[in-house]
C-alpha cells in the first residue's frame, strides 16, 4: 500500500538552513547537509529544500548544495527557489535533485509548467502555492515568498497548473505557517478531492495529532514541516509510530 | 569490475552515480558504445518522458546498442519502461526487450492520485535481484505509467491494480521504483545487481 509521506523542509539561505515564522524572523537552524542526512536516517520519506537566497550567486551555491546532499542521502529530494528556465531545472537534476518546485515564476509564466513537464516529466514538477485565507473566506495565491497578493483563487490556480502538467502540489497555508496550531485542513482536502495529483500539506504542523488530522480530515498525501523537526520538538520515528497506531499507512 | 551508467537526457543519472558511490562503487557515466559494450554491468536509468528519451536514444543509435548487450543490464524507472515494447506515454515505440506494455494509470476515483508518488511495498519477489530482502519491503516510486504483469514479472506492487514493479528477461533487469532513492532496501538491490 502506498504510504503517507513525512517531509522535513529545509529553507536555505546562503547555504544554511533557516526557518521563517509567518515568513518573517528568520532563525538559523543548522547545516543543511547534516540535517538532510539525519532526517534520512530517522525515516523521513523525502526532503524539500527551498532556497530563499536573493543574491546573483544563488544558482551556483544552490547547485553545489544539491550536489553535496545528493552524495550523502538515499531518499528523494525536491529543490525549489528561483527556478525559471529549463536550464535551471537541468542543472539541479544533473546535480542529483529528484524534483523541482516552482512557485512565483510559474504563476508569472505558466507555460514553463508545460515545458518542464514535457522535457523532464510531470513527476518532477512540483507546483508550490503560498495560500492565504482572506476575511471573505476565500483562499488567494500569494507570490514572492508571501509578500505579493494576487486575485487568483488557490483552487483555480492549482487546477490550471495541473492541467499544464504539474505533477504534485505543495500547498502552504500562510495563515497556519509557523503557528504550530495545525494544518489548513479544509483547503487541503478541497484540493486533494478535486485534483488528480498528490497534495503536500504545509504550514501549521505542531504536534502528532495535527499530522493525523491532515492525513484523515485534510486528505493530504504528504505532510511537510520544518521547525518542529529542526528544533527536535517531534522526532520522526515517534511521529510515524503514532500515525501507524492510528491506522495511517507509513513506512518504517 | 567495470560498471557504466548510460548517459542520455534522463534526469536521475547523477543520483544513480552517487548511490553507487555510497556503496563504494565508482561507475562511469558514458554514451560511448565501446565503453558500454565492454562494461561488466550496465545501468540504464531514467526519469522523464518516454518519447523524448526514445528520440534521444535513436539519434545516437543507443537503442540498437542496448538491445544487443550481453552483460547484466539494469533499467530503472523510465529505463525499465523503455525496455518494454510500447508506452502509452505519447504513443512511444520502445526497445522491446520485455514484451510487456506500458500503460497509463487510470484511476476511477479522483481520490487516487496519478502519478503514484511515494513509498510502496514490493511483493512476489522472485529473483536474485531481491536476495536478502523481505516480502513487502518498501521502495520509492514516482510514475504515472506502469508495466502490466507478464511472463517477465519478478516483483509486483499494487497501486490501483497489481502491476510489474520489476521485470527480468535473460541478462536484462528492470525496476519501476528507484533503488538509488529507496534507502537501505534500495542499496541492497543495487548490491545484488552488481553481484550477479
Amino acid at each position: 500500500m502506498l504510504t503517507k509521506r513525512i517531509i522535513p523542509c529545509l529553507d536555505i539561505k546562503d547555504g544554511r538552513t533557516v526557518k521563517g515564522v509567518n515568513f518573517e524572523q528568520i532563525r538559523d537552524a543548522g547545516d543543511p547537509v547534516e540535517l538532510a542526512a539525519l532526517y534520512a536516517q530517522q525515516g523521513a520519506d523525502e526532503l524539500v529544500f527551498l532556497d530563499i537566497t536573493a543574491t546573483v550567486e544563488r544558482r551556483k551555491t544552490l547547485s553545489e548544495l544539491v550536489n553535496k546532499v545528493a552524495h550523502k542521502i538515499n531518499i528523494p529530494f525536491t529543490v525549489g527557489g528561483g527556478i525559471k528556465t529549463e536550464e535551471d531545472v537541468s542543472i539541479l537534476l544533473q546535480n542529483g535533485a529528484d524534483k523541482i518546485s516552482i512557485n512565483t515564476s510559474a504563476f508569472n509564466n505558466p507555460s514553463i509548467i508545460k515545458s518542464f513537464a514535457k522535457n523532464f516529466g510531470s513527476q518532477c514538477v512540483v507546483l508550490a502555492i503560498d495560500a492565504k485565507c482572506e476575511a471573505n473566506g476565500n483562499w488567494y495565491v500569494y507570490l514572492n515568498g508571501g509578500r505579493v497578493k494576487t486575485d487568483k483563487l488557490v483552487e483555480d490556480w492549482a487546477k490550471e497548473a495541473v492541467d499544464l502538467g504539474a505533477g504534485e502540489i505543495l500547498l502552504t497555508s500562510m495563515n497556519h505557517d509557523g503557528t504550530k496550531q495545525g494544518f489548513a485542513l479544509d483547503i487541503t482536502a478541497k484540493l486533494s478531492e478535486t485534483l488528480p495529483v498528490p497534495i503536500i500539506a504545509s504550514g501549521g504542523g505542531g504536534n502528532e495529532q495535527h499530522f493525523l488530522d491532515v492525513f484523515t480530515k485534510g486528505k493530504a498525501d504528504a505532510a511537510l514541516a520544518a521547525s518542529i523537526f529542526h528544533y527536535k520538538e517531534i522526532a520522526i520515528p515517534d511521529l510515524k509510530s503514532y500515525l501507524h497506531h492510528h491506522q495511517i499507512p507509513v513506512r518504517f | 569490475m567495470d560498471t557504466v551508467i548510460i548517459q542520455y537526457n534522463a534526469g536521475n543519472i547523477q543520483s544513480v552515480l552517487y548511490a553507487l558511490e555510497r556503496i563504494g562503487v565508482t561507475a562511469q557515466v558514458t554514451d560511448d558504445p565501446k565503453k558500454i559494450k565492454a562494461a561488466d554491468k550496465v545501468i540504464f536509468p531514467g526519469v522523464g518522458e518516454a518519447s523524448t528519451a526514445m528520440q534521444y536514444l535513436k539519434e545516437r543509435q543507443l537503442d540498437q546498442l542496448i538491445v544487443s548487450l550481453k552483460q547484466p543490464v539494469l533499467g530503472i524507472c523510465l529505463g525499465m519502461q523503455l525496455m518494454c515494447a510500447y508506452s502509452e506515454e505519447n504513443n512511444t515505440e520502445c526497445l522491446g526487450i520485455f514484451n510487456e506494455q506500458v500503460k497509463q494509470f487510470k484511476p476511477d476515483n479522483i481520490s487516487i492520485k496519478v502519478p503514484q508518488m511515494g513509498w510502496n511495498t514490493i511483493t512476489h519477489l522472485q529473483s536474485n535481484l531481491f536476495k536478502g530482502l523481505d516480502e513487502n519491503s518498501y521502495a520509492y516510486f514516482v510514475h504515472g505509467y506502469y508495466a502490466s504483469i507478464g511472463k517477465h514479472t519478478i516483483a509486483q506492487t499494487n497501486y490501483i491494480l497489481d502491476y510489474s514493479s520489476a521485470l527480468q528477461k535473460d541478462n536484462f533487469y528492470g525496476v519501476q521504483f528507484h533503488p538509488e532513492k529507496s534507502a537501505k532496501a534500495g542499496e541492497q538491490i543495487i548490491q545484488n545487481f552488481l553481484s550477479i
